[in-house]
């Protein structure tokens, strides 16, 4: 109630809205369902104020200069002064009794104006441009332009094809000089080194001299920037934006837990773009998170299941697996902060019925940039922790894990996605012990595997993570797994009810029939009606835990835990 | 030179007096900063009444009262608050703030030190075009000599009031004349003009500092002020466009050249004191101010009424020389660049050569300025060429238009005017031009000269 009296009320085409201060009228009219047409406005950056799309007409209500005391129509409604000029909506903050005009005459004519100043030196080449489909140029021209031309001069000609850095390729023809991708560098990247050179309709783009575009955010420009000028070189001239179907996930990279949108058609993915979420990562993900759809067609993906080696049926493979967990004698569990939640809670009920020795995930750190890459490199230890697979936070090596082997209590390993190996078990321990492994990628453990299932990426199934934040946040199937490989949790659904002789629940919306019964940190949550923005989850529970995370852009670690570390 | 006795000169008294040197020992013979040394002991805001009653108006082009700009800036953000003395003097057509850097710079230090202590400026900074190298030599010189002498820098003039002058040089780009341009380029940045709201220099200026920036007469005329008297001084001229002004005059007359005057008419500058058009040739029009502002042409007839209810009818020649006659005229006084264009010049020529230099000094930064005066000069080449069509007149100033109001600084309206004035005037001159102009034996070659387009 507190924050509905500093409203200010504004009228947009007649209409009265209550917004907070601050409120810029692009953002004003939109929460009235009116779009005010715009290239160099962005929420995340500052205002520029420089495409002059957005004019509308200003006014407000007027005040007698000897008196000081407000002017009224003959009908008692304050006056309104109408400015003899257009202003632009986005540097345009909402003031009490401001009146702007988005669809006048003298509105619309402006938009017109700009429109055909945009494209008197634009090369019109929308059928070779992979901005063709999601271009705001050309949505904007077909919305707001006269559908004519009137300019018969020759057009200004400048590079086509320029390398701004290893991921981004700059086509200055299309640019319309927003200044989005400075500003972004600039303000977002912390990484100043695009510049504008020339002047006037010559201006170029370019990178400072001896300098390129080369941080990890670089390709937030490509995404920004409302025309063609900007591409992605992996994307570049690969598919038309039309045909692809877009999939709501998760950048699995760090415990940030970028969201981010999975662009595929016919089976094959061919980008990835951040998704805006203001309470994780905005509008930005950075550009290692974009390549990791390569790994669904990696050299090193498992393609089929096979048990002592041979290639296996999954079912074979999941019988096989599930007859010698059930059967040894010291058996270890060693998940994975790559899985999902439903996932380890399966994981969790397998070692509970095998009566594990011991359960384990392995830790990856990294340097946190303070941006969207944090220092904790796995996306999901909190989703391990709250489904109750493991009580404190994993080690980056399994010592623990070596001597158990060594002494003999554990004689068989459940290994999921990770690598014995690398996590510091010499091959002398790995010849002691028999190894069921779930992953989708071949590794020193998977070739030792007497059991292997062949499991799905990120991207060829949906689940639910969560970050740093504790907010738990779904990503969704993509494309479909290849053929011979079968769906993480449905192979340890099948495992477990195979060794406990229970039915256990083998679909992500029947997992979460049983995680949200009351009395888990899990409870009321449910895969269907959970938001996209993802939710919040109570973590007061974990707080003594001294997790390593850096700052993130929406993310800050308590300070005790930084003394601690 | 000799002063001609229409003009009023206060400014430049000494400036052109045999024997006046720019030297600071010539300057303190002649006065010099006497009027710092009673600022010094007088009330700051006695000083700004003194300014804000004399009526001063700013000297640079917008003639926004300068009092009344030093009264705007933000006192209560506690942040430093800076001066910066605006010496791009860009203008084509002007070159009057040149005269009193060359030749009597003392009178400018004197004028922002006066202002500086008044607003309570933490720094100065003189932002002087790059054509002018010796300018800067002798600004450099004058604050040394100046600070020798305890008028500026620590302690001046043992009132407790510490200033110190910064000279820092442009690299020759019109839009640093833009105030805030020039506040981007004095922090070192590309002189992309600020938009307003929210940075208006008031209040978010140099360093996101309030910042006053004022134009080198205006600041000159603070001197002149605490020595006469705001009443004395607004009694020069006309109520509301007191003072003298310095126009350049330049184009064709018989006597180009910068005059200093105070209350007289269009007329009596240009026939009077300039002696009028070149033998054999008339006065075809009078751009006023600048070559932004709008053109008078010669021959037509300015009416309106004035604030009290009386009509005027004016010819060119009675239209009186200050901020107020010449807006009544349907122009504006600019920055008092005065071009005389006589009938050897042909009108779309000239506004070929104009495009051809506002679509160079745009900066880019926004769409209607960056696109349309690079169309503009298009199509004002093709015209010089001899390849004009009947509707380009019509889509000038459609162009001219669209531009007009639209950009985030006051350059698009220089872009637009001239297109929209000239055509307006001139018509009929245009479309006798473009068909002349298209036949196959015409000779170019002086057009495209003029036009600065080969």
């Amino acid at each position: 109630m507190e924050e509905k009296k500093n409203l200010i009320t504004v009228n947009i085409d007649g209409h009265d809205l209550e917004v907070a201060p601050g409120t810029n009228m692009v953002e004003a009219a939109a929460m009235l369902g009116k779009e005010i047409p715009h290239y160099c406005y962005h929420p995340k950056l500052s205002i520029a104020g420089n495409c002059r799309m957005c004019l509308v007409e200003l006014g407000m209500p007027g005040r007698d200069r000897a008196t000081g005391e407000a002017m009224l129509n003959e009908d008692g409604t304050p006056k309104i002064m109408w400015m003899p000029g257009p202003a632009i909506g986005c540097g345009t903050k909402a003031s009490p009794g401001i009146h702007i005009k988005t669809d006048s005459p003298k509105a619309l004519e402006s938009r017109e104006a700009v429109t055909e100043f945009l494209l008197v030196n634009h090369p019109l080449d929308c059928p070779i441009c992979d901005q063709a489909g999601e271009c705001t140029l050309q949505e904007f021209s077909s919305t707001h332009g006269r559908g004519y031309s009137r300019f018969i001069e020759e057009k200004n000609v400048k590079p086509k094809r320029t390398r701004l850095g290893p991921r981004v390729t700059l086509d200055d023809e299309r640019c319309v000089l927003c200044s989005r991708c400075v500003r972004f560098s600039e303000e977002i990247a912390k990484d100043d080194v695009l510049g504008f050179t020339d002047r006037g309709s010559y201006t170029t783009l370019t990178c400072f001299p001896g300098k390129e575009l080369a941080n990890n955010y670089s390709l937030n420009t490509v995404d920004i920037c409302p025309v063609g000028a900007l591409t992605s070189t992996d994307f570049r001239f690969k598919m038309r934006v039309w045909f692809l179907k877009d999939s709501n996930s998760i950048d699995f990279e760090t415990s940030v837990g970028a969201n981010t949108v999975v662009s595929a058609r016919e089976g094959k993915i061919y980008r990835i773009k951040p998704r805006r979420n203001d309470e994780v990562n905005d509008t930005w993900m950075t550009d290692s998170g974009r390549d990791l759809y390569k790994l669904v067609e990696s050299e090193d993906r498992l393609t089929n299941c096979s048990i002592d080696g041979a290639e296996a049926s999954a079912q074979d493979a999941i019988a096989k697996a599930s007859e010698l967990l059930k059967s040894a004698q010291g058996v270890a569990v060693v998940g994975s902060g790559l899985c999902s939640v439903e996932e380890q809670f399966a994981l969790k009920a397998i070692a509970k019925s095998v009566e594990a020795k011991g359960v384990y995930l392995v830790a990856r750190y990294g340097e946190s940039d303070g941006i969207l890459m944090s220092t904790d490199r796995n996306p999901n230890v909190r989703g391990a922790l709250m489904t109750g697979l493991i009580d404190g936070l994993p080690e980056e090596e399994l010592g623990d894990l070596g001597s158990k082997i060594d002494s003999g209590e554990v004689s068989t390993i459940l290994v999921v996605k990770e690598d014995l190996v690398a996590a510091g078990l010499s091959e002398a321990q790995l010849k002691k012990i028999t190894i069921v492994y779930l992953g989708a990628h071949k590794n020193a453990t998977s070739g030792k595997a007497s059991a292997l299932l062949a499991g799905l990426t990120q991207f060829e199934k949906s689940g639910t993570v969560i970050n740093q934040q504790f907010r738990i946040q779904k990503f969704h199937r993509v494309i479909p797994g290849p053929g011979g490989t079968i769906e993480d949790l449905y192979a340890l659904a099948s495992i477990q009810a195979n060794i406990s002789e229970d039915s256990f629940p083998s679909t992500v919306g029947s997992v979460w029939k049983q995680l949200r019964v009351g009395g888990t940190p899990l409870a009321g949550v449910s895969f269907k009606s959970l938001s996209d923005q993802g939710q919040l989850l109570d973590g007061s529970a974990f707080e003594n835990l001294p997790f390593r995370e850096g700052e993130s852009l929406h993310f800050e670690p308590k300070r005790e835990v930084v003394v601690a570390e | 030179m000799a002063v001609h006795p229409k003009e009023h000169r206060v400014i430049l008294k000494h400036a052109d007096e045999p024997g006046f040197t720019p030297d600071i020992d010539c300057y303190m013979k002649h006065g010099g900063y006497d009027m710092l040394k009673k600022a010094v002991t007088m009330e700051k805001q006695d000083i700004c009444d003194e300014v804000k009653k004399s009526q001063l108006r700013g000297r640079g082009g917008a003639g926004f009262p300068a009092g009344v700009k030093w009264s705007f800036v933000d006192r209560k953000s506690g942040k430093p608050v800076y001066m910066v003395c605006n010496c791009d003097e860009s203008e084509p057509g002007t070159f009057k703030d040149r005269q009193i850097v060359h030749k009597d710079p003392h009178q400018l230090i004197e004028g922002i030190m006066i202002s500086c202590f008044a607003t309570d400026c933490a720094k100065a900074f003189i932002y002087i075009r790059e054509e002018m190298p010796k300018g800067a030599e002798a600004l450099d010189q004058a604050i040394r000599e100046a600070k020798e002498k305890n008028f500026v820098g620590d302690d001046v003039l043992g009132s407790g009031y510490s200033c110190d002058i910064v000279v820092h040089r442009g690299a020759a780009a019109y839009i640093c004349g833009e105030e805030t341009g020039l506040i981007e380029s004095l922090e070192g940045k590309r002189a992309n003009p600020r938009i307003k709201p929210p940075y208006f220099p008031a209040v978010l200026g140099l360093y996101m500092c309030p910042t006053i920036v004022n134009n080198v007469e205006t600041l000159c005329n603070v001197k002149h002020i605490l020595e006469m008297g705001a009443d004395a001084f607004a009694n020069i001229g006309r109520a509301n466009n007191t003072g003298t002004r310095i126009w350049c005059v330049s184009g064709g007359v018989k006597r180009p050249g910068y005059y200093e005057v105070a209350g007289i008419t269009l007329g009596e500058l240009i026939y009077d004191i300039c002696g009028g058009p070149k033998d054999g040739r008339t006065i075809k029009a009078v751009i006023p101010g600048g070559s932004s502002m709008k053109i008078l042409k010669n021959g037509e007839r300015f009416t309106g009424k004035n604030r009290d209810g009386t009509a005027y009818d004016w010819g060119i020649e009675d239209i009186p020389l200050d901020y107020d006659g010449i807006a009544a005229a349907g122009s504006m006084s600019g920055s008092g660049g005065m071009m005389v264009l006589d009938d050897s010049i042909d009108i779309p020529v000239a506004l070929a050569n104009l495009m051809t230099f506002y679509s160079h000094e745009s900066c880019g930064q926004c769409t209607p300025c960056r696109e349309g005066s690079l169309w503009l000069k298009k199509i004002t080449t093709r015209m010089v060429h001899g390849e004009s069509r009947p509707e380009d007149i019509d889509l000038m100033k459609s162009v001219a238009d669209q531009i007009e109001g639209r950009t985030i600084c006051a350059f698009g309206f220089a872009v637009a005017w001239p297109v929209q004035s000239y055509i307006k005037k001139f018509e009929e001159e245009f479309r006798e031009f473009a068909e002349r102009h298209s036949k196959s034996d015409v000779d170019r070659t002086a057009a495209k000269e003029l036009a600065c387009n080969h």
